[in-house]
């Protein structure tokens, strides 16, 4: 089992524990430059940036730029990137990245071909690393860390754990939470595609033994079957935290892609009831509106 | 993207796979000759991209041309589903001793492509209990394994050959082609034993199609929908008069959730994705205009990534140009919210804090 917390933070001991060092795969493309400096600004540790021909030179005349992995790694000996090459660079990069020894790749990019994620996590698999993604918004400890393209206003640290499918509505919900007082203590995003670096019951796994979580959201979407495979987790495990979810897509029609690549219902495979109908089987509420998921939460710590 | 049956069987003949005679068609005086050329009897089968045709009556046995001037004509008029004839094949007969089921498809929380293959074939796989069931990882199968399928079918001699070498033949077109879906529903077994493949189904992974030529001429779009995905956001088109905006998939379906639940129907489903630009918003705001059903706009942002400053301006510009004249129902949070309305007071657009109170908003405002 993955040691999130282990790789995000390290150990009290560790000469670099709350600041683990961070590579930036693209940081000179637009996308990634702009989300390096807001990283940065968050008070995430970037320690180098890689851009195939542009190594020797540095990144807003402080991060240093390397030509490959290899190189980033020796001289700084991250464990930790998050990439935002194109789709069609992915595989490359990621090799690139996993051979060096990188043990957490996020994977930002969206539009990966299904066939070179699952190469990708083939490798990862043989490395013992984890990719979150591809088209993740990335993984965040509020007001510690934050390795993705979050904005920073929705999110404050405490002690409820937020998984998402989706980028726009892991904010919108982490932003109600907040506001009805229930901070997080770290918020995960799965990604919108087919398949995943860290599915729901992975990223479950990595959060379902802090020792002092409070409570847990899951946000879902249509596609697939990882929110039912999760409920039926929960309850082979008796996972008895205050646990809510929400799904998007119930009004959306069958057999066509709701912009996310995953986000599709074939037949019954992969719509909203089969996935409410779970939940509600392992008693979990599901909210009807992102705005009542804290409400429904607050409903199941009184009990 | 989803293959038509005819489309499928193009690619299954590329490859080798065993097929009856067939030729396609988009009119009567096209199948008039194709007839000719294929011979009596043959079937009518409807090209839809919904399954449940046989019966809705999109598959009908011809034997004569009399036949086949009233049968023709009424399996074209149908509607399956919702969905409209793509085009019409004629299929040679087929004189089966069984039908059985093959498929490979992408299993995505297993991250694998997994073979399943069934005695019974020419039903809802879903519904047939005894499933065989085989993880294959990337999708390459071995002869052991196509063996192995045959005989857990129940195969022996020729037609488990014929199993084996269809099985291997599947998992080169799904490596190759990079399918999500090949499915055979049904493999028939005919009188000498051989099999041959009935139906063909067949989805490819949309993000591959960068590498693969070759398939878009199946390419299936609106032009509205194709419009969009060159602009960079993704659009689906949907029958009702409110047409949706918002950033990210997940906030966008959470929308149109949620304008359900209140009696409102939803035109369109427009993600302006997290690259959306004033010009980029300006065009989705020019293919909403062009959709003649839309009574109004619902947009809801969350601005992270995307200022929502951009996206007021480009409403603004659509003002300005005339382009919108049609009620504007707005919630905007996120990066540079406030500014973003100060810059739409006085406009078209109708601003709200809350979601809730701009699609009620929104139903009110487009009932007429």
């Amino acid at each position: 089992m993955t040691d999130i917390f282990g790789l995000l933070k390290g150990k009290p001991e560790d000469s670099d524990y709350e600041k683990k060092g961070v590579i930036v795969q693209g940081i000179t493309g637009s996308y990634g430059s702009v989300h390096a400096k807001q990283m940065i600004a968050y008070g995430t540790n970037v320690v180098a940036g890689v851009t195939p021909g542009k190594g020797g030179q540095k990144f807003e005349g402080t991060v240093p730029i390397y030509n490959s992995m290899q190189e980033a790694i020796d001289a700084t000996n991250a464990k930790i990137s998050i990439l935002f090459v194109p789709a069609k660079f992915f595989l490359g990069a990621a090799k690139d990245a996993l051979n060096a020894g990188i043990k957490l790749l996020v994977a930002i990019p969206e539009h990966v071909p299904i066939r070179d994620t699952m190469e990708a996590l083939d490798l990862a698999k043989q490395k013992g690393a984890v990719i979150i993604g591809p088209n993740t918004p990335g993984i965040m400890i509020p007001e510690l860390i934050k390795i993705g393209i979050m904005p920073p206003m929705p999110f404050k640290a405490g002690k409820i754990a937020v998984l998402s499918k989706s980028g726009t509505l892991l904010y919108e919900i982490s932003d109600a939470l907040t506001n009805a007082g229930f901070g997080q203590s770290i918020t995960i995003g799965i990604g919108g595609d087919p398949v995943n670096g860290t599915r729901l019951i992975d990223a479950f796994e990595m959060v379902k033994d802090i020792s002092d979580l409070e409570g847990l959201v899951i946000v879902g979407e249509i596609g697939g079957d990882s929110e039912e495979m999760l409920a039926q987790k929960i309850i082979d495990l008796g996972f008895n935290k205050p646990t809510v979810a929400y799904i998007a897509g119930r009004a959306a029609p069958k057999e066509k892609r709701m912009g996310h690549a995953g986000a599709i219902v074939m037949g019954t495979y992969g719509s909203a009831e089969s996935k409410v109908s779970m939940f509600n089987k392992a008693n979990i509420p599901v909210a009807k509106r992102p705005a009542e998921v804290p409400v429904l939460l607050a409903g199941k710590m009184e009990k | 993207m989803q293959l038509l049956e005819f489309q499928a069987k193009e690619i299954f003949r590329e490859y080798g796979i065993s097929l009856l005679d067939s030729i396609a068609s988009t009119n009567i005086e096209e199948g008039r000759k194709h007839a000719k050329q294929l011979g009596y009897p043959f079937v009518i089968k409807i090209q839809v991209p919904v399954g449940g045709r046989g019966k809705a009556g999109g598959i009908q046995k011809c034997q004569n041309d009399d036949e086949f001037d009233i049968k023709y004509p009424q399996v074209m008029d149908l509607e399956i589903k919702g969905e409209k004839a793509r085009a019409i094949l004629l299929e040679k007969m087929a004189d089966i001793k069984k039908e059985l089921y093959l498929s490979i498809f992408l299993n995505r929380s297993k991250r694998c492509y997994t073979i399943i293959a069934s005695a019974e074939g020419g039903v809802e796989i879903e519904s047939v209990k005894t499933q065989i069931i085989k993880e294959i990882g990337l999708g390459d199968v071995s002869d052991e394994v196509a063996k192995e399928v045959a005989k857990e079918m129940g195969l022996e001699g020729i037609t488990a050959e014929g199993v084996v070498d269809t099985l291997k033949k599947l998992s080169k077109l799904t490596i190759e082609k990079e399918a999500e879906l090949v499915e055979i529903n049904p493999l028939a077994i005919m009188q000498d034993d051989t099999v041959m493949a009935l139906d063909g189904k067949f989805v490819t992974d949309d993000n591959a199609n960068f590498r693969h030529d070759e398939l878009q001429k199946y390419q299936e779009k609106t032009e509205i929908e194709e419009q969009a995905e060159k602009s960079g956001f993704s659009l689906v088109e949907l029958d009702g008069d409110i047409a949706v905006v918002g950033n990210g998939a997940g906030l966008v379906m959470s929308t149109l959730d949620m304008l359900s639940d209140n009696g409102g129907k939803p035109a369109c489903f427009l993600d302006v994705g997290g690259g959306a630009t004033t010009e980029s918003v300006y065009e989705a705001l020019t293919l909403i205009s062009k959709l003649d059903r839309v009574k109004g706009i619902l947009v809801n942002l969350y601005g992270g990534i995307v200022k929502t400053t951009v996206v007021a301006e480009a409403f603004l510009k659509a003002y300005e140009n005339n382009l919108i004249d049609i009620p504007v129902f707005s919630r905007l949070k996120g990066t540079e919210s406030e500014k973003a309305k100060e810059m739409l007071e006085g406009s078209r657009t109708n601003m709200f804090d809350s979601i809730e109170e701009a699609i009620n908003g929104a139903v009110m405002g487009t009932k007429k």
